[in-house]
């Protein structure tokens, strides 16, 4: 019933790359005319035993800038491990990616090589962890920490230099 | 003389009148020059994705409301078609009708926004309070097809929650004539005056190449001249079966963007009224002579006709014969395994009961197969796809929101740089920035 290519034209043709071939396959797809990446993003697998734990997903688009119409789409699924950073920045070939990258890292914590330093996107540079990981519970709660306050959650004082506001 | 220059760093935001509330830039200047942006977004983050992998299938629904809150139709809408691709079942064609007037009147109410918003930002505070004013009539009528101005929770896995209210066609007609009056008169008002046109026209010039670039969809890409339109591109709903035009600008500068935006304002009070000229008779508007038997009456209820309910008696029989009536059969799917069934079957026959308890308690409900799927609609700033991911249980295992305009933010620094810091305002108001899309 699902990913049918046919039935789907917002989808498009799946594809499956090797984390170290990623980078190739994205440029003989610009290359071959994909001038859009419409959308990246990853998925943790870890609750369903899979391994590697993560798939991060380039969705890209042929757009015809003369007649405005989409020329096909093409979604490349790589399969990446937890650890050290495997994919290559795809910033250098549509300049998205560059924020795409920084969400995944603040999101999952999946790094990426040759680009320059990665920054959170969504969450704030003190905040700990990477919320869509399904091992990050969604009860969880974390001090708000502004980058000039010095204050840190791993303080044990951090809590302590707040004071007490009752509601009644 | 060669004197060095000298450039100086000016924080804007997150608290400042023309960041919409929450967003930051950083900028180098010298002078009154940009030389460079640091956009920092994320201050409206409210963890849309992470809620919804705990959500049941439907309960996701109003957590898009939330995502783009000046048009939250066309989320449901995106949400629900998304889940019902993975499902393999649709909405019926009234259902599908009425989804597509629900999408448009939503456009209409974002496109007023953010010509009204950036319009008074300029200074012309006039036009805000008209277009302002145009909204509220439209706001007015989605509280009485949606039951609330702006938290709307429309859709349903498989449906929408109810039918077109009664008279809903000849409300819609009123004020789609003083939308049309407003528009024309911010028009007569923008168009040719001189004090706007010094701001917005020639600013904020993005090209083609550059916009597909940084994936920009939208009003924002079409007023480069690419009449790039998913409702046209990838026709969903019935967007195949009505005529409209797709309005696209040449320059791609902050004008072009305010002239397109107008234009559509006028296509999709077009789209509106053939719907409503289409749309397959079904029994929306009650028969008083008709009126016997108990979920007729039921109907009127959530209508509001009241008088009705007064003047007639209920004829009631065992079974209450509700999954027959046509009210729940034009707008929801038949799949026992994704709708509700008629609160009449709930409460007159067994089958019903169970059907509605499966789909009602804690870790049952809605079971969608395995699978991932991507479906994206058109929503006021250009492609919102949702990219969802099923593990076969009642639950998603993933939701991610493409917001579109995420995509124009980080093209931001390209259109402010080497321009001065009195375009700021103009072009980011044209960004149409809301901050619970672009943050999630």
């Amino acid at each position: 019933m699902s990913g049918d290519a046919a039935a789907n034209p917002w989808q498009g043709e799946r594809r499956e790359s090797e984390p170290a071939a990623a980078f190739d396959a994205l440029r003989a797809l610009k290359e071959q005319g994909f001038n859009m990446l419409v959308d990246m993003t990853a998925v943790d697998y870890s609750a369903q035993g899979r391994e590697p734990r993560f798939e991060v997903l380039y969705r890209l688009m042929k757009l015809d800038l003369q007649s405005g119409e989409d020329r096909g789409r093409v979604e490349l699924h790589v399969k990446v491990p937890e650890g050290a950073p495997v994919l290559r920045s795809a910033a250098s070939l549509w300049p998205i990616a560059d924020w795409l990258e920084r969400e995944v890292w603040d999101m999952f914590g999946i790094g990426f090589v040759d680009r320059p330093k990665i920054k959170r996107l969504l969450m704030y540079e003190e905040f700990q962890g990477h919320p869509l990981r399904k091992d990050y519970p969604i009860t969880k709660r974390q001090p708000l920490v502004g980058p000039a306050s010095g204050e840190r959650p791993d303080n044990p004082s951090f809590n302590a230099m707040r004071p007490t506001v009752k509601y009644e | 003389m060669n004197r060095a220059r000298k450039t100086f760093m000016l924080n804007m935001g997150p608290q400042h009148p023309a960041m919409h509330g929450i967003v930051r830039l950083v900028l180098e200047m010298e002078g009154e020059l940009i030389k460079d942006v640091d956009v920092e977004i994320g201050y409206l983050h409210r963890a849309f994705e992470k809620h919804a992998e705990s959500e049941t299938w439907n309960n996701v629904v109003p957590w898009t409301d939330r995502l783009n809150y000046v048009s939250p139709l066309i989320n449901n809408v995106g949400y629900a078609m998304a889940v019902e691709k993975l499902a393999g079942i649709e909405a019926p064609e009234r259902g599908q009708y009425i989804r597509t007037i629900a999408c448009e009147l939503s456009r209409v109410t974002d496109h007023l926004t953010c010509v009204g918003a950036s319009a008074m930002e300029l200074g012309a505070f006039t036009v805000f309070l008209y277009l302002i004013k145009a909204r509220e009539y439209l706001y007015q009528l989605i509280d009485n097809l949606a039951g609330a101005r702006v938290t709307t929770n429309f859709t349903r896995v498989g449906g929408v929650k109810a039918d077109l209210p009664q008279g809903f066609e000849e409300k819609c007609r009123d004020v789609f004539k003083k939308v049309r009056e407003a528009v024309r008169d911010s028009d007569k008002l923008l168009t040719k005056n001189r004090i706007f046109m010094d701001r917005v026209d020639k600013t904020g010039i993005i090209s083609k190449e550059d916009a597909a670039a940084y994936g920009i969809t939208g009003p924002f890409l079409r007023s480069t001249g690419v009449a790039y339109d998913l409702r046209r591109a990838h026709p969903y709903l019935v967007y195949d079966r009505v005529d409209f035009e797709i309005p696209v600008g040449s320059t791609g500068d902050n004008f072009d963007r305010y002239l397109v935006r107008l234009a559509e304002i006028e296509q999709s009070l077009r789209i509106i009224e053939q719907c409503f000229k289409q749309i397959p008779a079904g029994k929306h508007s009650l028969d008083i002579a008709e009126m016997k038997n108990a979920y007729e009456f039921e109907d009127a209820g959530k209508f509001g006709d009241t008088a009705l309910l007064k003047k007639y008696t209920a004829k009631v029989d065992q079974t209450l014969e509700g999954g027959g009536r046509r009210q729940h059969a034009d707008v929801l799917n038949a799949s026992r395994a994704a709708v509700l069934p008629a609160k009449e079957e709930t409460y007159g026959s067994i089958e019903g009961l169970m059907n509605h308890f499966e789909l009602i308690m804690w870790s049952w409900g809605i079971k969608i197969p395995a699978g991932e799927t991507y479906v994206a609609v058109e929503g006021g700033n250009g492609e919102l796809g949702f990219h969802i991911v099923s593990d076969g249980s009642g639950r998603p295992y993933r939701v991610r929101c493409r917001p579109p305009c995420l995509y124009i933010m980080a093209a931001l620094p390209i259109l402010l740089k080497d321009s001065y810091i009195a375009d700021i305002i103009p072009t980011f108001g044209s960004v149409n920035m809301i901050g619970g899309e672009l943050d999630r």
